[in-house]
């Protein structure tokens, strides 16, 4: 792992994407589903997620999405990228939500469906348990 | 990210909750950008305006921090979701009007300029080169740091406003001298706005922080807007430089199979029902261009054009507005294309616009189909 932008524990699914997110106007901010229909999550809802995705892009108001979705109990349990965005660092801030910044080699590592723990307090701060 | 006492001490929630909530921000900003400490900031500009787009969670957050919060430096603020001016002409519930003048009276309360504006470099005097700015708007953030020689991350809404509360922004990379690891090689020829539009689409998806851009000959300023709003929507990219770069510079094409690929997946439609011009906002100077293209022709649909609302002001006293309605164009300012609430895909299907930024949210937000254009083809397809 490299960095640990937001604090927290959590355990849960991974849902993962290639290919990066622009929350702004692909996000829906209440129910957490992604609209963009080029995007591989398309109609997929990213709530009670451990949401892994290269960065967040586009639009800075994508931080309001965030502190939105959170808001309206849509949002993912934690957040794993492989590069930090200022969009997702201070939406995950102001949320609440943890969000760690791990190597290309974890990042590919992780599938979908895996269940993982996150304690940014511990050692081993990510496992990978089933 | 080393912090003075006083900054430590806001962190720790000794000086009221705003502060240690601008401050946790600018912590989780200065850790994402590898910084070392703080710096001050001269003008910070916001977005997070539209109700549209930041909902009911952000309308209250605005609220609930505005009975405390005020801005250190100078602030001036995004579009929001229409023209007071003309409301009632769309089709608005009451709900997101009084929600919509809720945030807007958040803002004032916190002593920010109610500019409403996405282009702020076009209507502000730009400070001396080299000045520490925080701009949260993605467009506006590239044209300051590549055309006006400003410095500024590419904020989120929060830290800007987190900037803006403190008059501190985390000294990274972009605010110093960097040089990027990538060049972009422009070889589309006769490029007009939407080519430059595709181009900085393109440049966001490959770039990093930031990019070297060579073959960009003599541009306009609607090209330079457009090539910024593309870029913005696309990716992190936050600067580019012109030119080749270093020697050891990574080289990418941009070429007519990688501008047709942009094109595929924002084109996803023959026509429109109606146009939009204006994502950024148009300028005085493109008002005036527009006038001049538009003598003796009028649209034979609706044509909606978003600007500044000193800009609508400016062009009113000229005679440009007068002119651009005669010719049947719609003029909305203080809003913009991109999110906008006043149009639905319950009444229209497709929107023709000249916008890269524009179509992205279109598709995306409003759900509606998009025909892109240059405008010179818009105004020969579309007026007689």
């Amino acid at each position: 792992m490299k960095k640990i932008l937001v604090q927290g524990k959590v355990e849960g699914i991974i849902l993962k994407s290639e290919t990066p997110i622009n929350f702004l106007g692909t996000v829906d901010k209440k129910t957490g589903i992604i609209s963009d229909k080029n995007h591989e999550l398309f109609e997929k809802s990213i709530k009670n997620s451990v949401l892994v995705f290269p960065s967040g892009i586009g639009s800075s108001v994508g931080a309001y999405t965030i502190y939105s979705i959170k808001s309206n109990n849509s949002a993912p349990l934690a957040m794993i990228c492989q590069k930090a965005d200022l969009t997702v660092a201070t939406g995950c801030a102001l949320a609440n939500i943890p969000l760690v910044i791990v190597s290309d080699e974890e990042f590919s590592s992780f599938h979908n469906g895996q269940k993982i723990s996150l304690d940014t307090e511990s050692e081993n701060p990510i496992l990978i348990i089933q | 990210m080393e912090l003075t006492r006083e900054e430590e001490s806001a962190l720790k929630g000794e000086q009221g909750e705003i502060m240690q909530m601008a401050y946790r921000i600018l912590v989780a900003t200065g850790e994402a950008t590898d910084a070392e400490r703080l710096v001050p900031i001269e003008w910070a500009h916001l977005s997070g305006v539209n109700y549209n787009t930041i909902g009911d969670a952000g309308e209250e957050l605005l609220s609930s921090i505005s009975k405390n919060a005020r801005v250190k430096v100078k602030t001036t603020l995004n579009p929001m979701g229409f023209d007071i001016d003309n409301v009632s002409n769309y089709n608005l519930d009451e709900n997101f009007i009084s929600k919509q003048l809720s945030i807007k009276n958040s803002y004032e309360t916190m002593g920010v300029n109610l500019s409403f504006s996405c282009i702020p470099y076009e209507i502000f005097d730009i400070p001396k080169e080299g000045t520490q700015v925080a701009f949260a708007e993605s467009n506006a953030a590239i044209h300051a740091n590549s055309y006006d020689h400003l410095k500024t991350n590419k904020e989120s809404s929060f830290s800007a406003l987190a900037s803006a509360i403190t008059g501190k922004s985390p000294y990274s990379s972009l605010r110093k001298e960097d040089s990027p690891n990538l060049t972009i090689r422009m070889k589309v020829d006769n490029p007009n706005e939407l080519t430059y539009g595709m181009l900085g689409f393109f440049a966001g998806k490959v770039g990093d922080t930031s990019v070297n851009i060579s073959g960009l000959g003599e541009m306009d300023r609607r090209q330079c807007k457009a090539m910024c709003g593309g870029m913005g929507t696309s990716g992190t990219c936050a600067k580019f430089l012109f030119g080749e770069g270093d020697a050891d510079c990574e080289k990418v094409d941009f070429d007519k199979k990688e501008m047709q690929n942009v094109h595929d997946e924002l084109n996803t439609a023959e026509k429109g029902d109606l146009i939009t011009l204006g994502s950024p906002q148009l300028g005085l100077e493109e008002m005036s261009d527009l006038t001049i293209m538009l003598k003796g022709r009028s649209f034979k649909k609706r044509c909606m054009i978003f600007c500044p609302r000193t800009v609508k002001e400016q062009a009113r006293k000229i005679g440009y507005a007068n002119k651009l309605e005669r010719a049947g164009c719609e003029i909305l300012s203080d809003c913009c294309t991109c999110l906008t609430p006043l149009i639905n895909k319950d009444e229209i299907d497709a929107v023709t616009t000249n916008s890269i930024k524009g179509a992205f949210y279109l598709k995306n937000s409003n759900g509606v189909d998009v025909n892109l254009k240059p405008l010179s083809q818009i105004i020969e397809d579309e007026t007689s």
